[in-house]
Parts: C-alpha cells; sequence; structure tokens
C-alpha cells in the first residue's frame, strides 16, 4: 500500500530571471525511495533543494506552485524553515564533517535543540551512528577528528548526523559520486534499510543506482519532469522515448 | 634548434642577486643592531637591561622594563579591543550584509588600512585623545576606578588624554581593518555546502556561524591575530604621537608611560653615547618580540596543514 507523503504541484523555479524548473508535477512516496534522473544541468539539484527550501539562502531565488506536506505547502513564506531542515535532512554530493569530533558532529543536531543531558546525547549519537552502520567503525574514535575519517565514513557520517534530527525525510544529491564502489554499496545497502524510518528522495546520475535501489524514478529534461513511475516500469517499459532513450544510455 | 641562452643567464643572475641582497641586509642590520647595542649590554648585561626599571639620563642608568611593559599591555588591551570589532565586521560583511553594501564597505576596510599611521597619531593626537578624556575616561574612572585593590589603575591623574589607553586605543583602530580583511578571506574560504550542511540540519544562521564557520578558520583567523599583533607591537608614529612619554611608574592606565618604539622616536635626536646605545638595545628587544611573533604565527598557520 503507497501513501504518499508529499506532493511536487506545478513547481516552478527561477534563479533571478532563469527558469530552471517548469511545471513539475510528482507525488513523494511514504517510506520509499524515489530516484530523480536526467542528464547534468536538467534540474535535479534544483528540484531537490526546493524540498528544504535551501534555495532561500540566496538572494534572487523564487518558487512558484506548492509542495504539499500534510496539507501544508512548504514553500509557503510562513513555513518555519528551521523546523523544515530539522524534518527533511540532506546529504551532499561531497562529505561535509565539521570540523570537530566525530561525536560532536552527530550531537550537533541534537544540541541545536537543546538536548543538554549527557546521557541522552549519548544515546542519540550511538542510535544515528548504528544506523548509519557506522558505530562498530568509529565506536572507539568518538573524540578523534571527523576529518581523519575515510570519505565513505565520512558520508555515513553525515547520514548519521541527520539521522540524529529524526527527520521523515533524506535528501540525497549524488551522494555517492565522489565514494569508490565499495563504500556506495554500502551507501546504497543503507538507504534500503533506512526506508522503514524515513523517506528517500535521490538525485543520482548512476542508471544502475536507480534501478538497484529505488522504488519510485522520475526522469528530468531541461527543467521538465518528463516521466514518473515505479522503477520498474521506467527500466522496462516508459512511456516515451525519451526515457527509454536515456535509461539505455543512448543520450545524457 | 638554436636558442640564445645569454637572456636567460642573465635573468638568473638578476635575481639571484636581488635574493642575496636580501640576506645582506638583513645581516647587515642585525650586526649594526648588536655593534651599537655591545656598550649598553656590556655596561648592564642584557636581562639587567630588559628588567631593569630605570631610564635615568642624569645617572646614565638605563632598563627597558617601561618600554616594554607599555609595548605589551598597549598591544595586548588593542587586541582585546579589536578582535571581537574586527571578527564582528567580517561576520557582518561575509553572511549578513546585504549584497550590494557589501563591496563598498569592504573597499572601505581596505582604505582604512592603508591610512599612513602619521595621520592616526595626529587624529588621535587632536580628536581621539580629547573625545575620550571628556567621555569615556569618566565612565571608567567612576565604576572600575572604585574597585578595591585595582580600583587605582583605573584612575585620572593626568590631564590631556594623552596615555597608555588612547594608544591602546589607537592601535586597536589601525588593526581592526587588518584583522577584519583577513578573517573576511579565511570566510569567504568556508565551503558553501559546509554551510548548508549545518542549515540543513536546521541550524539557525547565528548557530552556523558560531559552530562552523569560525571553528573552520580559527587557524588562518589566528594567524592573522598574531600578525596584527607584530604590527601592533612594532607600530611607532600613532603611540608616540598619543602615549605621553613618561618614564614614571605605571600607576593607571589613564597615565602618559612610554613604548619602546616611543621612546626610539622621541630621543634618537638628542641621545649620545650610552643612551644612543640603550636606544639600539631597545630596537634589538623589539626584533627579538617581533621574531618572536612571527614565529608564532608560522607555527599556528603551518599546524593547519598537519
Ligand atoms: N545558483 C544558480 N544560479 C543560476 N543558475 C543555476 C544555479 N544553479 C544551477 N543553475 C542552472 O539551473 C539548471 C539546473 O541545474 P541543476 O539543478 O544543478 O542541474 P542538475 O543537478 O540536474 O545537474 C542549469 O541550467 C544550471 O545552469
Ligand atoms: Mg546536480
Amino acid at each position: 500500500m503507497n501513501m504518499d507523503l508529499m506532493t511536487v504541484d506545478n513547481l516552478d523555479f527561477y534563479y533571478g530571471s532563469h527558469r530552471a524548473l517548469k511545471a513539475v508535477n510528482m507525488p513523494v512516496v511514504k517510506n520509499a525511495i524515489t530516484s530523480l534522473i536526467g542528464p547534468s544541468g536538467c534540474g535535479k539539484t534544483t528540484l531537490l533543494r526546493c524540498f528544504n527550501r535551501m534555495h532561500d539562502l540566496y538572494p534572487g531565488n523564487r518558487y512558484e506552485g506548492a509542495i504539499t506536506m500534510r496539507g501544508v505547502n512548504i514553500l509557503s513564506k510562513q513555513e518555519d524553515l528551521i523546523s523544515l531542515r530539522s524534518r527533511l535532512g540532506m546529504v551532499f554530493q561531497k562529505p561535509t564533517p565539521f570540523p570537530m569530533s566525530v561525536f560532536d558532529n552527530i550531537a550537533y543536531g541534537p544540541r541545536l535543540r537543546k538536548v543538554k543531558n549527557k546521557n541522552i546525547l549519548q544515546e542519540r549519537v550511538e542510535k544515528a551512528l548504528r544506523q548509519a552502520a557506522l558505530w562498530d567503525e568509529v565506536k572507539d574514535r568518538l573524540n578523534d577528528n571527523a576529518a581523519g575519517l575515510s570519505g565513505g565514513q565520512q558520508q555515513r557520517l553525515v547520514i548519521a548526523r541527520t539521522l540524529a534530527v529524526e527527520p521523515e525525510v533524506i535528501l540525497f544529491d549524488e551522494s555517492t559520486s565522489a565514494l569508490d564502489p565499495i563504500s556506495t554499496q554500502k551507501i546504497e545497502e543503507l538507504m534500503v534499510e533506512l526506508k522503514k524510518d524515513v523517506t528517500i528522495l535521490a538525485v543520482t546520475h548512476n542508471m544502475q543506482q536507480a534501478a538497484r535501489v529505488s522504488d519510485f524514478t522520475a526522469l528530468m529534461y531541461l527543467g521538465e519532469l518528463i516521466e514518473y513511475g515505479d522503477t520498474k516500469t521506467i527500466f522496462t517499459r516508459p512511456k516515451h522515448k525519451m526515457t527509454e532513450e536515456y535509461v539505455s544510455g543512448h543520450f545524457g | 634548434m638554436k636558442t640564445s641562452k645569454l637572456p636567460n643567464v642573465i635573468f638568473k643572475l638578476l635575481t639571484f642577486g636581488a635574493a642575496i641582497c636580501v640576506i645582506v641586509l638583513i645581516v647587515g642590520m642585525l650586526l649594526t643592531l648588536l655593534l651599537e647595542s655591545w656598550p649598553a649590554l656590556r655596561r648592564f648585561g642584557f636581562f639587567d637591561f630588559l628588567f631593569g626599571r630605570n631610564w635615568n639620563y642624569a645617572n646614565q642608568i638605563f632598563g627597558a622594563l617601561r618600554p616594554l611593559t607599555g609595548t605589551i599591555i598597549s598591544t595586548g588591551l588593542a587586541l582585546v579591543m579589536a578582535v571581537p570589532v574586527a571578527l564582528g565586521t567580517a561576520v557582518f560583511l561575509v553572511e549578513l550584509c546585504p549584497h550590494k553594501l557589501r563591496s563598498g564597505i569592504g573597499t572601505a576596510i581596505e582604505l582604512l588600512a592603508a591610512i599612513p599611521s602619521i595621520i592616526y597619531g595626529m587624529w588621535g593626537l587632536f580628536v581621539l585623545a580629547p573625545m575620550l578624556e571628556e567621555n569615556f575616561q569618566p565612565l571608567i574612572v567612576g565604576t572600575l576606578g572604585k574597585l578595591p585593590l585595582m580600583g587605582p589603575f583605573f584612575q585620572s591623574h593626568y590631564a590631556g588624554g594623552v596615555n597608555l589607553f588612547t594608544a591602546a586605543v589607537i592601535l586597536a583602530i589601525m588593526i581592526i581593518p587588518f584583522i577584519a580583511g583577513i578573517a573576511r578571506d579565511a570566510f569567504n574560504q568556508v565551503p558553501p555546502i559546509l554551510k548548508e550542511s549545518s542549515y540543513g540540519v536546521g541550524a539557525t544562521h547565528w548557530e552556523t556561524i558560531a559552530q562552523v564557520i569560525l571553528p573552520y578558520t580559527k587557524t588562518a583567523v589566528a594567524g592573522g591575530v598574531i600578525i596584527a599583533m607584530g604590527r601592533a607591537l612594532g607600530e611607532t608614529m600613532a603611540v608616540a604621537y598619543v602615549i605621553g612619554n613618561r618614564h614614571g611608574g605605571l600607576d593607571s592606565i589613564f597615565s602618559p608611560y612610554v613604548t619602546i618604539t616611543s621612546v626610539m622616536a622621541n630621543e634618537f635626536n638628542e641621545a649620545a653615547g650610552l643612551q644612543m646605545s640603550s636606544l639600539f638595545t631597545l630596537a634589538l628587544v623589539l626584533l627579538i618580540a617581533n621574531f618572536m611573533v612571527l614565529s608564532l604565527a608560522k607555527y599556528v598557520l603551518r599546524s593547519k596543514f598537519n
């Protein structure tokens, strides 16, 4: 049984006068992985960053249309961005450990929420690290600087940091593209594992990855959403010729 | 293929010569300082000179303690005042300032850093000193000055506004643009996705600045602060104008006092003999202090990459 956690309704996005998204419509299914695919520059990152309103950090950006979550348009001016961003976590292309210890990295979000009690913090950190399949590797070096971890570990650290604020959604923007195959595989397994707790929206340029891990796939091209459907259909019986060509590697 | 080697050789010789010149200059300067300091060093000994509290022409006894104290306190006070203001300015410029104002304010800061120090000195003497004496000094005298024990240190014994505190304020004003410029460049180096990661878990603007941007840039900023400290230690003209040049006990921050540089600037004209040699020894002390500060900066900046 599928349930939509969010729906994107006629979403337009402008960088100044440049219209980077054109009337995008799609659902985001709860406790599932949705992949956003498409050639470079088609607007995948732009769409992803609408969900946690990252675009609001920079002047001149503008949304039109809606992303509805439980009947509320999260693109509205009244939306509390601090709380929105703690409900929709984000993992970037490159690992972004903060210049502090492993423990402090994970405790960063809870501390912002005024969790001060040491025992509670410790529990939250351990839980998040276990969820991110990183606990066993770092449990003896929680006080070491996070910069000393390997790239793959750093990326799982960032996932754990995101999980520590108990988000409903995690947005992944090509989060394995800078990693080696083994680290990539670990993160893919992790994403599948995390489905039971969170809803995942993942940008990827890796077709096999989209086919392997995602339940739903959306193909974008030049700022438009060309086709959305369950992953199996998109990869085997797409409606659009462009989708067929793209997933079979003929362009992009 | 035939290429003329001669231009290459000439170029090499020229650059080599320039490099040698630098070394010759440094060694020559050190030798001069040592030679000229020698009579004073032989008469007093290095440490007795360094910690000698007298500077007395009549008795021909010279010691660096007071100028050294003045230099250290004025520099320390200047840093205490300048660092928060400079960091605040840099944070504002990079993180809070509307984009339209950014380059304007940035240029203004660069211009401030380019003002010759004698102009700061004149402004300090004619504008800042009376202003501080009238408006700020009474405030401190009335509060900190009433404290037991350390109270006298914040009382006013001399009129005119030329004193250790005014010198520190002038120094602070002079190094603010310097520290702010370095901090701004450092803040601009913070990768956007690092800041976004902080916003991404629900941090506010302020939390991101305090907990990610400042820690990420602390080495570069510390390096900048140390280099600014070196500048403050050696700053001469501006300080000479407003310090008051009184060789006496340090009874209050609102009393005229001396720094190493102010003594040198004021006394070279009329000095001779042992006094002249003592001035050279002061110069040597300043050079050593500056060298230590520079080494510290190098060490701090290096440790970033290890
Ligand atoms: N900050 C920005 N300012 C202006 N245009 C941008 C900005 N970021 C991306 N774009 C443009 O928006 C379009 C979509 O970019 P993006 O969402 O990054 O694509 P993708 O992630 O699919 O590679 C591109 O044409 C890109 O040039
Ligand atoms: Mg992208």
